[in-house]
């Protein structure tokens, strides 16, 4: 079961200015009883996009029909907490491919990594510039080029980090277990040698 | 010889390739899974077409979503019940050893581990869960994982993980009267900051640390992912020997004297460095509580709330955000402020010190009227050994009912949720919106702070009570 390619993505952004945005508010822990992977994007953010009753929160984002794409920005520290990966599960599947931050939760970052969303960090400053660029014009467009590293829109440009491993995972689709499985005879070496 | 530090030693003798340009593959010693985070793993590797590698070194318990009262009857809820019949079928075929619902050693999978002697110091051991650095308290490195990591360790024992850079924390000096593991951490966290050791992995050390019991120890460690922490870790001492020390999976005789042997070179080299250090007083340390909606948005019980003037411009609208959350005001003080709830228990707090703490306060006094409190077990062994010990009978006396173990209202996945608006001084790890139920306002604080809440029906200090 391996991972989307991800190669380059030309998007428009879903702004999310806040900081320290939780897993518990990307995907509030009574929607975890679930168990297969899918359709949790309709409860993504689900406490600050619909009400108590259901209806939709009209000044959440997501609800704002003037922002849609595949890439959601958002504020430092994103996708603290809980090591759910229903998070990052709810964020695919509602169609995200990037989240771009100037920080992010370690645990988050590889639950990402796992299922193809890519997260990009840049710093505060690029993350302030970008908020404004995109609540003044609901319908820019952001690149994100995975072999470059670079993200870019308009003449602003800036280079974002991953392990060279992960980027390798990422352009090919391929994932950590299709790379362990073949590390099995070292596994089982490793076993022979170092836990007597 | 490069001296090293704790994290160095442990995590080098687990790393059975360093991938070129990437992370390391990384052996786990022990996994052990809950009913909400491996489904889908499972599921996973069947698709594959893939075993579990090492059974024996897996452990099942449920705990997320099981109901704190009336566990011998069926779970009403389908999909609960789905889930947790979907993790005891997945043990069953794997040939993984279960503490199912009503198994006597069932509890919470943090609290199981090391009262059972699965945990054990020198050792790797993974779960999908963040709080899984709770078992550092005994110089193992632990750390939470996602599913995807789960179905990994299942197919192959190891993880792919870069290796943390490293942090010591150290506390020196001793707490005062009142002041607990989980005040401590509490006051780390909120000098740090909830991303304040995100890409560490943290190393606990001074006087303050080495002379918490293990119970303090786990709250500690518990509490490091708050701060952003892959995990925390304090060198073993005979403190973790005697603890581990002829529990059911301990090693026995030679092999015991063969483990203590090694366990005992588990401590950080003079000279060892760490890329960040930070030093504290213990006497600094108040009884804390937080009054935002992240565990770093803490302060001592009788300090005031910042003001606006008190906060950086840029953090400003988030932190506005978290304080219209719980309806409390910049630069107020919360001493005194009503308290709806009270929830003592969870992977932080659950254990049997932290019931014999509680007890030890309400001991002859009652419960305000109107507080609803929630007193929730670790394990099925602390639920019988508060028993035998008499607390629940304290308890009983005092106006409080015990229920049954479970991680319940720490995220409110089962029944047990604190409804809107409504306030509850929590002995757990996260005050997030919404994450004791939709709506729900959430102070963290320790079983003590929680005590002289429940018995005043307001946020009190506990030093006028001790």
């Amino acid at each position: 079961m391996s991972v989307d390619k991800f190669t380059l993505l030309e998007s428009s952004c879903v702004p999310l200015p806040i900081e320290n945005v939780d897993t518990d508010q990307i995907i509030p822990a009574r929607f975890l009883k679930a168990t297969s992977r899918d359709g949790f994007g309709e409860n993504l953010f689900r406490d600050w996009r619909f009400s108590p009753s259901g209806e939709p929160v009209k000044d959440f984002v997501l609800n704002q029909s003037e922002y849609s794409g595949k890439v959601l920005v958002a504020g430092k520290n994103f996708g603290s907490g809980s090591s759910r990966e229903h998070a990052a599960w709810a964020i695919a599947d509602y169609g995200f491919k990037v989240v771009i931050s100037s920080f992010f939760a370690d645990i988050f970052r590889n639950n990402a990594l796992n299922n193809g969303v890519l997260p990009v960090q840049v710093s505060a400053e690029f993350l302030k510039k970008l908020f404004k660029v995109v609540e003044s014009d609901h319908s820019q467009k952001v690149i994100v080029d995975l072999e470059k590293q670079e993200l870019k829109y308009n003449d602003e440009a800036c280079q974002f980090e991953i392990n060279p491993y992960k980027k390798d995972c990422l352009l090919n689709g391929f994932d950590d277990i299709d790379y362990l499985l073949n590390k099995k005879n070292k596994i089982q070496a490793f076993e022979e040698s170092s836990l007597k | 010889m490069k001296a090293k530090t704790l994290f160095d030693k442990v995590w080098d003798a687990h790393v059975v390739e360093h991938v070129e340009g990437g992370p390391n593959i990384v052996y786990i010693d022990k996994h052990l899974i809950h009913e909400v985070t491996s489904p889908q793993a499972f599921s996973g590797l069947e698709s594959r077409g893939l075993k579990v590698l090492r059974p024996e070194k897996t452990l099942g318990t449920p705990d997320h979503n099981i109901p704190t009262v009336n566990q011998h009857l069926p779970i009403k809820d389908e999909q609960s019940r789905k889930q947790i019949e979907t993790l005891s079928a997945n043990c069953e075929k794997n040939k993984i050893e279960l503490y199912g619902l009503n198994h006597p050693n069932n509890g919470i999978v943090h609290v199981v581990g090391p009262e059972m002697g699965h945990t054990q110091p020198g050792m790797t051991l993974v779960c999908g869960d963040s709080h899984t650095s709770t078992h550092g308290a005994f110089g193992a490195v632990a750390f939470g994982i996602g599913t995807s990591e789960v179905e990994m360790v299942l197919a192959t024992q190891c993880i792919m993980q870069s290796k943390p850079k490293k942090m010591r924390i150290t506390i020196d000096g001793d707490l005062a009267k009142g002041v607990t593991a989980k005040d401590l951490t509490l006051y780390v966290i909120a000098q740090l900051g909830t991303g304040g050791a995100t890409g560490y992995f943290v190393e606990y050390a001074g006087a303050a640390v080495r002379n918490l019991s293990m119970e303090g120890r786990m709250t500690v460690c518990n509490m490091s992912i708050e701060m952003g922490a892959r995990g925390g870790m304090i060198a073993p001492d005979d403190a973790t020997f005697e603890y581990v020390k002829g529990r059911e999976h301990a090693p026995k005789g030679e092999a015991w004297e063969q483990a203590l042997a090694k366990w005992k070179t588990l401590k950080t080299d003079e000279g060892a460095e760490f890329d960040m250090e930070y030093t504290y007083k213990a006497e600094d340390i108040e009884p804390r509580i937080t009054y935002g909606t992240n565990p770093g948005m803490g302060m001592g019980i009788t300090a005031f709330i910042p003001a606006e003037s008190d906060i950086q411009a840029s953090e400003l609208p988030s932190f506005k955000k978290s304080l219209a959350y719980m309806n409390y005001e910049l630069g107020e003080q919360i001493l005194g402020k009503k308290v709806d709830y009270v929830f003592v228990g969870s992977c932080t707090n659950g254990r049997i010190e932290d019931l014999r703490a509680f007890a030890s306060l309400v001991a002859g006094r009652k419960k305000a009227d109107s507080i609803t409190a929630w007193i929730v077990p670790g394990s099925k062994k602390v639920e019988k050994q508060a028993i035998e010990e008499g607390l629940v009978e304290i308890l009983e006396k005092a106006g409080f009912e015990m229920r049954q173990p479970g991680c319940s209202a720490c995220l409110a996945m089962n029944e047990d949720k604190v409804p809107a608006n409504k306030y509850c001084v929590s002995t757990s790890n996260r005050n997030f919106e919404g994450r004791q139920g939709p709506g729900s306002r959430t102070l963290l604080a320790s079983p003590l702070t929680a005590a002289a809440a429940a018995i005043t029906g307001v946020i009190s200090d506990p030093r006028e009570f001790v």
